[in-house]
């Protein structure tokens, strides 16, 4: 371990090697400086194209290297694999907060690593999981990162250059507590992209995914919704290391220009994300109810869950996003007025531990000391009290059965939730909703009869909000269950446009209606479509009810 | 735990000044476990009445408040004559007196050591976001390697290194450690706490048990992490060393950038070492200049 960071990619042999012109005026790091050539475009691409393949060669290195690790033999894993789903677990489990739990990620990859060699022990399955961890985050090394050496050829000759980068990083929480981060180069590798900008990858992974859905190719929509959250994971990351880096300076973060144009960029971002990923959800949600086979189903279903996963991490972005400009004036504030103890930073090894073992001890002791009783922290001698002393004496140790002390059966109380509606409401709406199958009623008639009904009979509480609760259900009625249990006819109600004007409720004026079922027998009784014209005729409003009561929702405004 | 009382009175805000000194004095507890270490941590950053009271209270005690964070709450160090401070001879038994001044120094080198390696570059030290990585074997390594170099750097100048016998305690220290041995063999497996090996081991095992350092693994003779409390400790027991090191007239001037840095390898060195030791020690990548 420890040599990883060099050894896979000595200078000589490495990743080095010639652009194909020799008129690049401007290098790869320095693209945006200026004026850009043909030529110097070219130069940059292939940089990033050389950087791209230089992240992914710690991973080739652990395979190349597992043989020579003598304690036991490495070589039937594929350790290159057992990388990559590390760094897979890593950025999963990655919040905006914290990182992944060094315990949890191992446990993980051991499954990994046993289901590679089932034959072999725990022991050594826990043993490679540590070793593939440990050399992603190539603990031996001073920096921990990883250096590749690439060349670009210029009007000055072949330039070498060196890029660092990291894979795993361990850093320490809000609590204190350890916790892994995969770097931006690591999330890279994961999804086999070259460095390219992250928001119009983003857009391009969105689009790639609705237009997948839409031809109905579900297994690379799969993979391409994996990718789309990679990167909004990545996303997320890129505004953490910013607001880090303001908490620990603000002036490290050019808060003048360069943070509030970074913010903006990043709500448009997540606005155009949300309606396409909304677009996309409800696209596939389609999709997996309208699926024919199992596993297309399945499918469709765990697109629905990484989706949604990709919207519930933007929410996160989201408040981020909302916090860090409050953030910003805090941290502004706690720098300024707060003078913080300015300690140069100390060489430990030049400025202590070297000179201290060149002095005679006699002259060094002192001076050791000092720094042991600093850097050790402090010891809390116990405070003794006579009375409390004695009393431990005397106390003859307590007598304890081998099986415990008895345990109580603890007294539970049925505690019931008491019903939101009393029962007389519900007996009015009972009376109030038994529709004549010929003649519908409106929503704001219901409401104005409800209303008298409360006031005829003082203990029907709350009826008129009951009736629009229960109206709005109707809004989503499904009359697959009714048709199976051959029911002869299913409340439902309507939206036809016309707006509801109460005093209490907003939204539309439903039209509400026991609707009748014609009990015609068809194959699939789950499938909604007509059968024939008459049919149609009543259940063609059905199709818009799904939108009608998502609408609803949102605009009725209930209690 | 007692709830946090109003500050009706003057002496309920010292007794809340005095609970969060209390806390400083358990260094493994954090303020993201304990609701009222949080509250207390925040008080001391917003009200600065409240900080100046933990500040007296400390000064009684003699305690210095170091730093105040929410990652580890309050930061207090002993000075030399608190009744808080670790002090060698309880920390290591037969330390005391004239004649044991080698074994004091050995295991304050041992201390020193892995502070050293655990942040190696000055960066390392200045930065709250950094995480150090020492292990027993790693820091033994690393400080016979600097003795190692003074050694052959003394041999080199023609110093005659061996101290007049009457005067043993004008012996360098780098001598002193590099004849002890690293890990003698007990007969039975077990560490010699003599050796330099068992020292470090306690020296590590001591900090973890200060909640200083979190121990990880048992690879490499015992694996740790530290903490962000250490990184406060360390930075404030290396200027009251090099204080120390300043009344005695030595002066090194560095520019930051540090003396520690990576080595290159090439291929021959690695199958060498490779084929010399199986678990290579994580230091290997770090070189002195």
């Amino acid at each position: 371990m420890g040599l990883d960071a060099t050894r896979g990619h000595p200078p000589e042999t490495g990743w080095v090697a010639g652009a194909p012109n020799d008129t690049a005026a401007v290098d790869a790091d320095d693209e945006l400086g200026g004026f850009l050539v043909d030529e110097a475009v070219m130069s940059a691409g292939f940089a990033q194209r050389v950087k791209a393949l230089a992240t992914t060669a710690p991973l080739h290195d652990l395979d190349a290297r597992k043989g020579q690790v003598q304690i036991s033999d490495y070589t039937v894993y594929q350790m290159a694999e057992l990388a990559l789903h590390a760094i897979d677990l890593v950025t999963i489990a990655m919040d905006f907060d914290t990182g992944a739990k060094p315990e949890t990620v191992l446990r993980d990859l051991v499954d990994r690593v046993a289901a590679q060699a089932p034959g072999r022990t725990a022991e050594e399955h826990q043993r490679v999981a540590e070793w593939v961890v440990e050399n992603l985050l190539n603990v031996g090394s001073a920096d921990r990162g990883f250096r590749a050496i690439y060349g670009t050829s210029g009007p000055n000759g072949y330039d070498r250059r060196s890029f660092d980068f990291k894979l795993l990083e361990e850093t320490s929480g809000p609590d204190g507590e350890l916790y892994l981060r995969a770097s931006n180069e690591a999330v890279n590798v994961l999804v086999g992209a070259l460095e390219v900008d992250l928001e119009a990858a983003h857009i391009a992974a969105d689009v790639r995914l609705e237009t997948l859905i839409k031809r109905g190719r579900l297994s690379e929509a799969q993979a391409a919704a994996q990718n789309a959250r990679y990167r909004t994971i990545q996303y997320g990351e890129l505004l953490r290391q910013r607001l880090e880096a303001t908490s620990r300076d603000v002036r490290n973060v050019d808060w003048a220009e360069a943070m509030p144009e970074f913010l903006n960029e990043a709500r448009e971002h997540i606005t155009g994300r949300y309606k396409a990923e909304n677009a996309i959800l409800v696209n596939l949600t389609k999709a997996r109810d309208d699926a024919d086979t199992t596993t297309r189903k399945v499918q469709a279903a765990r697109l629905v869950e990484i989706v949604s996963e990709c919207l519930r991490r933007h929410d996160q972005l989201q408040s981020g996003l909302q916090a860090a400009g409050r953030r910003f004036r805090a941290e502004q504030d706690r720098q300024t007025f707060t003078p913080g103890p300015t300690r140069s930073a100390l060489d430990l090894h030049a400025q202590l531990l070297r000179p201290a073992l060149a002095l005679p001890i006699a002259d060094v002791d002192i001076a050791l000391l000092t720094f042991f009783t600093s850097a050790s922290g402090v010891s809390v001698p116990h405070a003794l009290r006579l009375a409390d002393f004695f009393e431990g004496l005397i106390t003859p140790p307590a007598e304890r059965d081998s099986l415990g002390d008895i345990i109580e059966d603890p007294d539970i109380e049925f505690d019931d939730e008491p019903a939101r509606f009393p029962q007389a409401s519900y007996d009015h709406l009972e009376s109030l909703l038994d529709l004549d199958p010929e003649a519908p009623q409106r929503l704001s008639g219901l409401l104005a009869d409800a209303r008298e009904r409360q006031t005829d009979d003082p203990e029907a509480e709350d009826l008129p909000l009951l009736v629009l609760v229960r109206v709005l259900a109707w809004a989503a009625q499904e009359i697959g269950a009714a048709r199976r249990h051959h029911e002869a006819s299913v409340l439902m109600a309507v939206d036809d446009g016309t707006v509801l004007d109460d005093s209490e409720f907003a939204g539309s004026d439903l039209l509400v209606a026991r609707a009748e079922i014609l009990q015609n027998e068809r194959p699939n009784p789950l499938a909604a479509q007509p059968a024939d014209g008459e049919d149609a005729a009543r259940i063609a409003p059905m199709a818009s009810i799904k939108n009608v009561a998502i609408r609803h929702d949102s605009e009725e405004n209930i209690a | 735990m007692r709830p946090i009382t109003p500050t009706t009175t003057a002496s309920a805000a010292v007794a809340d000044a005095s609970r969060l000194v209390a806390f400083a004095l358990r260094p493994k507890r954090r303020p993201a476990r304990d609701e009222t270490y949080a509250e207390l941590t925040r008080r001391y950053r917003d009200d600065g009445g409240f900080a100046e009271l933990v500040n007296a209270v400390c000064l009684g005690l003699d305690l210095v408040v170091l730093d105040v964070d929410d990652r580890h709450g309050l930061v207090a160090a002993s000075t030399a004559d608190s009744v808080f401070a670790v002090r060698m001879t309880d920390y290591a038994r037969r330390t005391s007196g004239e004649g044991k001044t080698a074994e004091r120094v050995l295991h304050a080198l041992a201390h020193l050591g892995a502070a050293t390696l655990a942040y190696p570059r000055p960066a390392d030290l200045a930065s709250p976001a950094y995480v150090g990585r020492v292990t027993v074997n790693g820091v033994e390594a690393f400080v016979r390697e600097a003795t190692r170099r003074l050694g052959e750097a003394a041999a080199e100048a023609g110093e005659n290194v061996d101290p007049p016998a009457d005067t043993p305690n004008l012996e360098a220290a780098w001598r002193v450690y590099q004849r002890r041995a690293a890990s003698p063999g007990s007969g039975d497996g077990r560490r010699v706490s003599s050796s330099t090996i068992g020292m470090v081991s306690k020296a590590l095992g001591f900090l973890a048990d200060q909640g200083l350092l979190i121990r990880r693994s048992d690879q490499d003779g015992g694996t740790y992490a530290t903490t962000s409390r250490y990184r406060v400790q360390v930075a404030e027991a290396g200027s009251r060393m090099f204080a120390e090191l300043l009344a005695l007239g030595i002066t090194e001037v560095t520019d930051g950038t540090g003396t520690l840095t990576q080595i290159e390898w090439t291929q021959l060195d690695v199958s060498h070492i490779m084929t010399a030791k199986p678990t290579s020690s994580p230091e290997v990548g770090v070189a002195h200049v």
